[in-house]
């Protein structure tokens, strides 16, 4: 018998960095097997949908011609939707590249960035992300793996709007354009999947990773709207205006898409070279130390969530008051369009507005729906409070559910009507610099608060879901989307009016245009009023979600 | 003086599943009360009801003499309440998450806040997010003991401390106690129970199965008797209470339930003791046998499983 020989094992299968990667992305699959299928469909049935509806909407020439007038030159539509091309001969194709393509990217960009954040700072939060890379997988596979599960989802929302248009049958969405138009969609998707890959290794924070990149997406849009407004070529600086300039059903360039894979792959360098240079859990800030001891203020309900939201509204003000500035730095621009007799014409069988001020309380509208997102979001931080298992030493405390939840409601309120002023502010201010008329600062400023009642009713959904069944919150983000969606679609579709009625900002008087009426705010604040009364005494009554 | 707390019969379910079936549980002032079952037996559940955090679906709570579910904010000044799994704001610093919670309590003494900061040795200017898990417990635990309160309701408080501060703990629990402070301590650490607790009641399965002093519970259990006769021993087996019995020439060992324990002494006797070890029961033995699946009483209770604590 031969001595056994012991032999230290090889190792079975020698891994690189990206080991693992090809589990991680089934089980991201896995993972999100409702929320990415949700997403595909509902943006899919978003674009699909606009075919469907055109062939009754505008059946003759003259309809699309008369579209073609209301968007292709109105500077307030241009700013929304996009550049205008083929407005000349403005078929169906070119209807749905201008209106449609860009607000698609965008419901895009948000799948992309949300998913690459959830794989991977979201979930290095958490000792989850730890676990997994304990095991024989590679320091770039989770970063890898959450690009390759967005991609995938982009891709093949990009396959299934490129088929769905292609075999619509209607003869000016041919197959070369269906396919460029669906390919639009994964270079766009990487795009800002690679921005999110970035913030993700910027920020310790999942949270704030998710905010960085949706402040890009915001800047890509608001870039591209002051490009084709002014017209000055500012809109080859975002991905999003690089989509639209392929002209797609028009011209059907295809060049354009190189920018964006340019773009994707330096973004997604830029992402690995992170990922190399710092620890797990760590941002590529150190942590601070802060105060010894609680501030006075810290002790009381208002206190202690302003403490917890401050950060929050203080960057939702820089960006709200950039984001009107900008807008208003165009208003003398928009002036220019009055000049064409026929455009003049059009806009005084309308409502007998100007142009500036036709776009202005547009952008108003606009502005104030964006003041809605921090004050819903507010309304989930208590939530995330609740779930997290943060609330329940608090309400341990002498601190009463009333009051805690008060604390929240008062900053979603107040912080939304912050916005509000700021947002009437910049643009105000803006406006009033460009046009030399003094006037925008009082008027938009006005225009803006007058939308707090319709801000405080979409929020207080959200207050009154928290109270009484808070697994259904959503639907508070539901009620603004479907009140951006009237604004939106509304015009453009002529959707029936009760249906526009169930958002709070279509009763709202669209200042300065409109005639101020105060019994629509009165009506609004009551609803709001209830809905929050209504959120509390059944927050009182339920158990708390303490996992 | 009325009980601290008082329940009767307390029903709770989530959905279908039943987390209390009937939990009686008596606190008296001044006590520290130990709260031990396995996980999921409980516990948890029971105190978050006595904080009004979850309102109870049948049986009777008093807590402090009031209700506390309708007086919920009243009581909260009263006690203080560490949880097993403390989460912090991140963007809080531990000294900010003490303060906040002592104030919303109702105040902080600052010099007890300083001297448990300086006991618990804790960095309190770190931002939440960058504790570790027993130095998020040190948070609350700091701002539970820095309290002025007749009751501390503590469950599982020192998951994650290290043993130089499970020491500092017990100290202070101790501290408290000789100030008057009541107690409720869920713990798995079976030593700090038999060291700091008055009284133990044991939950499974939503009930509380056995209550009473160490004493009482040891009284309730078999104890483990091994002993060197002069002569061979015969005929303990055909005695009341005796079980496991193992007899090897002049050795034996066998256990004896308590009340029994008398007669099976005496009987020893007359074969002529040349050695005697009695064993009682430890609270190991003793919650092992609850801890398990099995029936409670009077079984082997090897099987058992028990998450080991420490």
């Amino acid at each position: 018998m031969s001595v056994a020989t012991v032999s230290v094992p090889a190792p079975a299968a020698p891994g690189g960095p990206l080991t693992g990667t090809g589990v991680l992305v089934r089980f991201n699959l896995r993972r999100d097997r409702i929320a990415l299928p949700a997403w595909v469909v509902g943006i899919a049935a978003f674009v699909l949908t606009g075919p469907y509806l055109y062939g009754n909407l505008y059946p003759t020439a003259q309809d699309r011609a008369n579209q073609a007038a209301v968007v292709g030159a109105n500077p307030a539509m241009k700013a929304l939707t996009g550049p205008g091309f083929g407005v000349e001969d403005y078929t169906y194709g070119a209807m749905l590249a201008n209106e449609y393509l860009g607000f698609a990217l965008i419901l895009v960009a948000l799948m992309t960035t949300v998913t690459v954040v959830r794989h991977t700072r979201a979930e290095e939060e958490t000792g989850r992300f730890e676990l997994v890379r304990a095991s024989a997988v590679g320091r770039y596979a989770h970063l890898a793996a959450a690009l390759l599960t967005a991609a995938l989802a982009s891709l093949a929302l990009g396959v299934i709007v490129a088929v769905g248009l292609g075999t619509s049958g209607v003869d000016s969405l041919d197959w070369p354009g269906s396919l460029l138009f669906g390919a639009t969609f994964p270079v766009t998707g990487l795009v800002f999947a690679g921005v999110a890959a970035v913030t993700a290794q910027i920020s310790a924070y999942g949270r704030a990773a998710t905010g960085l990149a949706g402040a890009a997406i915001g800047v890509a849009y608001t870039v591209r709207a002051l490009g084709d407004v002014a017209d000055n070529g500012l809109s080859w600086l975002s991905p999003v205006g690089w989509m639209q300039q392929t002209r797609v059903y028009v011209d059907d360039r295809w060049w354009p898409l190189l920018l964006g894979v340019v773009a994707a792959v330096a973004w997604l360098t830029i992402a690995f070279i992170l990922v190399d240079r710092r620890d797990v859990g760590a941002g590529l800030a150190a942590p601070r130390r802060g105060a010894e001891t609680g501030s006075a203020r810290l002790g009381t309900a208002v206190g202690f969530a302003w403490r917890l939201h401050r950060a929050t509204v203080v960057w939702w003000s820089v960006a709200i008051v950039l984001l009107a500035a900008s807008y208003g730095s165009v208003a003398d621009v928009i002036g220019s369009y009055a000049d064409n007799e026929s455009l003049r014409q059009m806009m005084a069988s309308i409502g007998g507005a100007t142009f500036v001020e036709s776009y202005l309380s547009f952008i108003c509208a606009i502005l104030a729906l964006a003041a809605a997102i921090f004050a819903i979001a507010a309304v989930r931080r208590a939530r995330a409070e609740e779930t997290a298992g943060r609330a329940e030493p608090v309400l341990a405390t002498a601190l009463s559910r009333t009051r805690w939840l008060a604390g929240h409601v008062v900053v979603a309120l107040a912080g939304g009507v912050l916005l509000l002023a700021l947002g009437g502010l910049g643009l105000g201010l803006a406006s009033a610099a460009t046009t030399g008329e003094s006037r925008w600062i009082a008027d938009l400023l006005a225009a803006q608060l007058a939308y707090a009642p319709a801000l405080w009713a979409t929020t207080a959904v959200a207050v009154a879901a928290f109270g009484l069944r808070p697994r259904v919150l959503w639907l508070a983000w539901a009620v603004l989307v479907w009140s951006l969606v009237a604004m939106y679609l509304g015009a453009l579709l002529q959707l029936p009016q009760w249906l526009l009625n169930l958002s709070a900002y279509q009763h709202i008087p669209r200042l300065p245009v409109a005639e101020f009426t105060a019994w629509p705010l009165v009506v609004l604040t009551l609803v709001a009023a209830g809905l929050v009364t209504a959120g509390f005494a059944s927050f009182r009554r339920r158990d708390l979600d303490l996992g | 003086m009325s009980l601290v707390i008082d329940i009767e019969g307390l029903v709770k379910s989530f959905g279908r599943v039943k987390a209390l079936d009937g939990l009686d549980l008596q606190v008296r002032p001044g006590e520290v009360h130990g709260f031990l079952g396995p996980n999921g037996a409980g516990k948890t559940t029971t105190i978050r009801i006595l904080l009004g955090l979850l309102r109870a679906d049948g049986g009777r709570v008093r807590l402090l003499g009031g209700d506390p579910w309708a007086d919920a904010v009243a009581l909260h000044r009263r006690l203080a309440y560490v949880p097993g799994d403390v989460t912090l704001w991140p963007n809080l610093t531990g000294g900010e998450a003490i303060d906040l919670l002592g104030r919303l309590r109702g105040g902080l003494d600052q010099r007890r806040r300083a001297e448990l900061i300086e006991r618990f040795d804790l960095d309190p200017s770190k931002k939440g997010r960058t504790y570790s898990k027993g130095n998020r417990q040190k948070v609350a635990l700091i701002a539970a003991l820095a309290s002025n309160v007749e009751l501390l309701l503590l469950d599982e408080p020192t998951a994650g401390l290290d043993p130089l501060m499970e020491v500092v703990f017990q100290d202070c629990i101790a501290a408290a106690k000789a100030s008057g402070v009541t107690v409720l301590l869920s713990s798995h650490i079976l030593a700090q129970v038999e060291k700091l607790c008055d009284r133990i009641s044991i939950v499974r399965r939503g009930r509380v199965v056995q209550t009473g002093t160490l004493a009482e519970l040891r009284h309730l259990t078999r104890t483990t008797v091994e002993a060197e006769t002069v002569r061979p021993v015969t005929g303990l087996a055909e005695l009341p209470g005796v079980h496991d019995l193992a007899v090897t020439g002049q050795r034996v060992r066998f256990a004896v339930d308590a009340e029994h324990l008398d007669a099976a002494i005496k009987a020893l006797g007359t074969f002529g003791l040349a050695s005697l070890v009695c064993q009682p029961p430890t609270l190991e033995e003793i919650m092992l046998r609850h801890y398990g699946d099995g029936p409670s009483r009077g079984d082997e209770v090897t099987d058992a499983t028990m998450e080991v604590a420490r």
